[in-house]
């Protein structure tokens, strides 16, 4: 529970509301209730739906549960769950309930506190049902299990309140959307239940109280001092490109020597390994730093936790494990390593050394490479600002929709009509047409087909009262094993593995759980290969029917993990800022100086492009001919202009032999000469980024695209098509299913309208290929192409073309060979004549 | 057209298609594993409801493939449908492009552990196993021999290797029903060589950074295995377990279905996992 030594202006008409043992409880600890915290007692004891925007450390989860403890303050009988606290960590329902516990029992309060999530025990959760506690805290995936539950009017008859923990982070993806539709049933069963919204601050709140319901009342906290940023100035040469950082090691430790506890925020698991594993290298000191990320085992996750909340770590290196939930310890300084993608995501992670909320934060972001200077630059103005940039709340995702109303199915029989008016009462399907539910609930009872050709098999039935009922209990069982929307890799478990040798042979045996890893990864490892897990070095040893082995093998040189950006594309607000400071001069003095010298460079031998212009470059280097433009939209959209630019270039033949794109820019190499076309008419820049490029060239591109098929698959599951694999459980040719890639091929020839493929469509759009930010740009750059034909690379085209052949080298030989071939780039660019 | 490839087997040219099955020029005879009909309808009994149009995919598929290789006789290796009912789910036009199959051309079918039982109303003869010159042709492949056996992994599960039964037929005809030639499961495989299916074999490999996977191909000297014809019939790893102890690897290759054609490679080219 986040309260603070604080004394704060309380309005005292407020404070009337508040029992005498709370009075006394917050006065016995030298405490006072904030006026949010306040602001939201009287709001909740008058049944109004609230959001509460805060920053971090707020005291948020107190202002949500007071007007609950208030209400249970005197002695009641429990018939059924009073309130339910939703919080997207499942890791952090127990560590919730214990702060909560502290409080009730300190007051003697009569309030029963129990926990829900995916490990809660069989006999725990009919235990429950029967003896259900005054305040359930579980997860948005638990909430759809108890709506379809058949017990659950029963279980939700006396429900008075709903609370949303990190409602910001809930509503910008799938699970959102379906905890949206579960909350649309629980207003259904407890239609005088009021809604609490907890939130960080976001760009737009209006959308998010829209989501929780359209008469929720806003709530802010005391917005804090604001955070102080800056920006590593290193004295080593900051790298043109790459993901490494290794150069700022030496200063990162340095600052977290000075720090009492710091928190090493990075972008990927495979960045913090190598991160944590440099650190460990330089730790001198011997201070305890450790390692935390989502693929580690959850005990050792735990342990970190621990360490943390005893204030016994000096720093954590960690991915966006750690973005939400609880306050670890007195962490009093942050470090970002690699771009900070966005303005609200920076703050948020900032806020975590956020403690004292009327101290600032103290804040160290370390770019590592030269864009990632600029984009530093731009995140900590914006930061500064307090600017946002949060996404808007993701809303009629189909699929969802579907995994919905088989869940509905499972709890009753529904009537059609009062399940669309159900579901279009959520801000996410608000705008569903009846159409689309009915054929969306359609393809829930029979696939969807044109072809009828499964009316007997179907999975939803009409009874004579007209309702849809489930075809077979069996299937309510499925569903529970299926539900959700996270579909992650394929992953396995990895464990230590124990070699013996036996008459001759090496035999090995698996051990502790170390963590899981992606099966991808672990199909391009043979015996031998080495890698960073967990902080060590390991030693792959093959796989069992349990998962993958290894053994530890101090010492050698790993084979690190590739690059595996792209999960947050950089932020179009940020974006924009970025080409702000490229097109303004005043803007870059205050970048470290071998940047500027990067800029100045670039500004003579091609050009620095206005914010409103996209400079495009073509230059020939070695036996081929170079394209490079810079739109800053990010490496999904980036990729799918490439890919459409490819073809067009085929088709208009300039032979493209290939392309790469980074967050920031493109690449695409052709034998034929591009400066030389574009001279001589035959080739125009004008309509090769033409708008149009979205129609036939998209279509026909995504008829073969594997992020198409990879899109679709993540639909398939969760419009449970076809069912989940299980990490570790290995499939043998008997239990081979259908693979979701010759379904897609199946649907596309025929039946290209069907609602899978549309729902893989509007995700593609959104997500992995990004067509919605690419369509922008496009419309942006109209009549705003700056093109320069070069004689040679520039200062600005080396990160991006030292991206080419990056994947497929692994280890030392891939950084000797970078390096060379950086080099050569770099005294190439910067040579005067 | 894709590049043609030529498999030896016991002495025998064998020649991979594109599409997965595999032609036998010295007998004229065509092979195709695992068709899987009807394995839409099969799982959608069980309410999964994936597309159900795979039967006629994979019949078109077969049309094509039959019509031009016009040869004397197919061979279907088993798994022809998806489970024991479904030759009884088949939709009329799709009954009639069967028979008009099995009508224009002597066809076998070998019965599979989806389908024990050979169909009854769609024409062509039944079988448990078959001989073709030195070739065995059965379903599952039989359990590896102990020279074969290699490597930590054990011998997958499975019946013992003989296939009971059925009497012979002509010895002047090339195909004759398989007698129960090996009562135990450890038999001499070098004077014995099969052509199974089951496993529905595929391999990856990993180039320039991208992971390429595709059905294949897969067999050593005396063993070849073939890939699933069927349209919702994906490729089984040949890294995986099942596999385990069937080749002898040293001499094993794998030829990949890709794109546009097929791709031979060696065994550790596609074995990122042992």
């Amino acid at each position: 529970m986040v309260l603070r030594h604080r004394s704060v202006c309380v309005k005292f008409q407020f404070m009337s509301l508040l029992p005498t043992s709370f009075v006394q409880w917050f006065s016995e600890r030298g405490w006072q209730p904030r006026t949010h915290q306040l602001h939201m007692l009287e709001l909740g004891l008058n049944n109004e739906n609230t959001l509460l925007i805060s920053p971090t450390g707020g005291g948020k989860t107190l202002a949500g549960f007071l007007p609950t403890l208030v209400e249970l303050a005197e002695p009641h009988e429990t018939s059924g769950i009073h309130t339910l606290y939703i919080s997207p960590l499942k890791a952090l329902a127990v560590d919730i309930a214990r702060n909560l516990e502290a409080p009730i029992a300190e007051m003697k309060l009569p309030i029963t506190v129990e926990t829900r999530t995916g490990d809660t025990p069989h006999s725990r959760r009919q235990r429950q049902r029967i003896i259900p506690p005054d305040i359930l805290i579980t997860t948005p995936e638990q909430v759809s299990l108890l709506i379809a539950d058949p017990t659950a009017a029963h279980l939700l008859r006396s429900l008075k309140a709903v609370i949303i923990d990190e409602l910001h982070s809930v509503v910008s993806n799938k699970r959102g959307v379906l905890l949206s539709l579960a909350l649309t049933r629980l207003k259904s069963h407890a239609p005088k239940a009021r809604f609490t919204g907890l939130s960080a601050t976001v760009a737009d709140p209006d959308a998010l109280k829209q989501w929780l319901s359209p008469s929720t009342q806003l709530v802010f906290g005391n917005a804090g001092a604001p955070p102080k940023i800056r920006i590593l100035e290193s004295a080593e040469r900051v790298p043109w490109s790459g993901h490494r950082a290794v150069y700022a090691i030496p200063e990162i430790y340095a600052e977290i020597k000075k720090a009492k506890m710091s928190l090493i925020f990075v972008n990927t698991r495979s960045q913090a390994e190598m991160v944590f594993q440099e650190l460990w290298t330089a730790n001198e000191d011997n201070l305890p730093i450790a390692l935390h990320h989502g693929s580690l085992d959850v005990a050792q996750r735990r342990k970190v936790e621990a360490a943390m909340a005893d204030n016994k770590i000096k720093a954590v290196v960690c991915t966006s494990t750690l973005d939400l939930g609880i306050d670890w310890g007195d962490v009093d300084f942050v470090v970002h390593v690699g771009a900070p993608k966005g303005s609200s995501r920076l703050l948020q992670r900032i806020g975590r050394a956020n403690h004292r909320l009327d101290e600032s934060s103290n804040a160290m972001l370390v770019p590592s490479n030269r864009f990632e200077v600029l984009e530093c630059e731009a995140a900590r103005h914006a930061a500064a600002e307090g600017a946002q940039d949060s996404e808007y709340p993701t809303v009629m995702k189909l699929d969802v929709l579907a995994q919905h109303i088989l869940g509905c199915a499972c709890a009753a029989p529904f009537d059609v009509d009062q399940l669309y008016t159900e579901v279009t009462s959520a801000f996410t399907y608000r705008k569903l047409s009846r159409e689309l539910f009915d054929q969306t609930l359609d393809y829930v009872a029979t696939g969807g087909y044109a072809l009828k050709a499964y009316e007997r098999y179907a999975k939803l039935k009409r009874d004579s009262s007209g309702k849809f009922r489930l075809a077979h209990p069996l299937l309510a069982q499925r569903y529970k094993m299926n539900m959700g929307t996270i579909i992650g890799a394929e992953m396995l478990k990895l464990r230590i593995a124990g070699v013996r040798n036996r008459l001759g042979k090496r035999v090995v045996t698996g051990g502790r759980v170390l963590g899981e890893l992606e099966e991808y990864f672990l199909s391009q490892l043979r015996i031998g290969d080495t890698f960073l897990f967990s902080g060590e070095v390991l030693r792959f040893e093959g796989l069992d029917e349990f998962g993958a082995l290894a053994t530890r093998a101090p010492g050698r040189d790993p084979m690190i993990p590739s690059y595996n950006g792209g999960k947050f594309p950089l932020s179009t607000y940020l974006a924009e800022r970025v080409r702000g400071i490229l097109a303004d001069k005043s803007k870059q003095q205050f970048l470290p100086h071998q940047v500027q010298d990067w800029l100045n460079t670039q500004s003579w031998a091609s050009a620095l492009p206005r914010a409103d212009q996209m400079l495009v470059e073509t230059f020939p280097r070695a036996d081929k001919h170079y394209l490079v433009c810079y739109p800053f939209e990010g490496r999904l959209a980036q990729q799918t202009l490439g890919m459409l630019l490819t073809r067009r270039l085929e088709r208009w033949g300039a032979k493209p032999m290939g392309f790469v794109a980074s967050e920031y820019a493109l690449v695409i190499w052709s034998l034929g000469d591009m400066s030389a076309m574009i001279a001589s008419g035959k080739l125009s820049l004008a309509k090769l980024f033409d708008e149009d490029m979205l129609g036939d060239d998209l279509d026909a591109w995504l008829a073969e695209s594997n992020l198409m098929k990879r899109t679709f698959r993540n639909c398939a599951i969760i419009a449970g098509l076809i069912e989940r694999n299980y990490p570790g459980k290995q499939k043998t040719a008997r239990q081979v299913t259908v693979n979701t890639d010759l379904i897609y091929d199946a649907l596309r020839t025929h039946q290209p309208d069907h609602i899978l493929l549309r729902a893989a469509w509007d995700d593609a759009a959104e997500g992995m290929i990004d067509v919605h930010r690419l369509g922008a740009m496009l419309k942006r750059i109209k009549n705003q192409i700056l093109h320069k034909a070069l004689e040679r690379v520039s200062p600005l085209a080396v990160p991006v073309l030292l991206e080419i052949g990056r994947e497929s080298i692994y280890g030392d030989a891939h950084d000797a060979l970078l390096a060379e071939a950086a080099d050569e780039l770099i005294s190439e660019a910067t040579r005067l004549v | 057209m894709s590049k043609t490839h030529k498999i030896m087997l016991g002495g025998m040219e064998l020649i991979p298609d594109f599409s997965g099955a595999l032609y036998v020029p010295d007998y004229e005879t065509l092979i195709i594993a695992d068709l899987h009909l009807e394995q839409g309808s099969s799982l959608a009994r069980r309410g999964i409801h994936v597309p159900p149009y795979d039967t006629a995919i994979t019949l078109k598929l077969l049309e094509e493939v039959v019509s031009a290789a016009n040869p004397k006789r197919l061979i279907f290796l088993g798994d022809s449908f998806h489970d024991g009912e479904g030759e009884t789910r088949l939709d009329d036009t799709h009954l009639i492009t069967i028979r008009n199959i099995t009508s224009s051309y002597e066809t076998i079918w070998i019965c599979g552990n989806h389908d024990p039982e050979p169909p009854q109303a769609i024409g062509g003869q039944g079988a448990e196993s078959l001989s073709l010159g030195p070739l065995t042709l059965r379903h599952e492949p039989s359990l590896p021999s102990p020279s074969s056996q290699s490597g930590e992994g054990g011998s997958p599960q499975g019946e013992t290797g003989g296939d009971l039964g059925a009497e012979s037929l002509s010895s002047s005809h090339p195909i004759r029903r398989k007698g129960a030639a090996f009562p135990t499961s450890w038999r001499r495989r070098e004077d014995n060589f099969e052509i199974a299916g089951h496993l529905h074999p595929g391999c990856g490999l990993t180039q320039r950074g991208r992971r390429l996977y595709g059905k294949c191909f897969v067999g050593d000297n005396t063993r070849l295995i073939m890939p699933a014809f069927g349209a919702y019939t994906g490729g089984l790893a040949i890294t995986s377990k099942a596999f385990a102890g069937l080749f002898n690897e040293a001499e094993t290759h794998a030829w990949m279905i890709g794109q546009a054609a097929i791709h031979r490679f060696p065994l550790s080219r596609v074995q990122r996992r042992d």
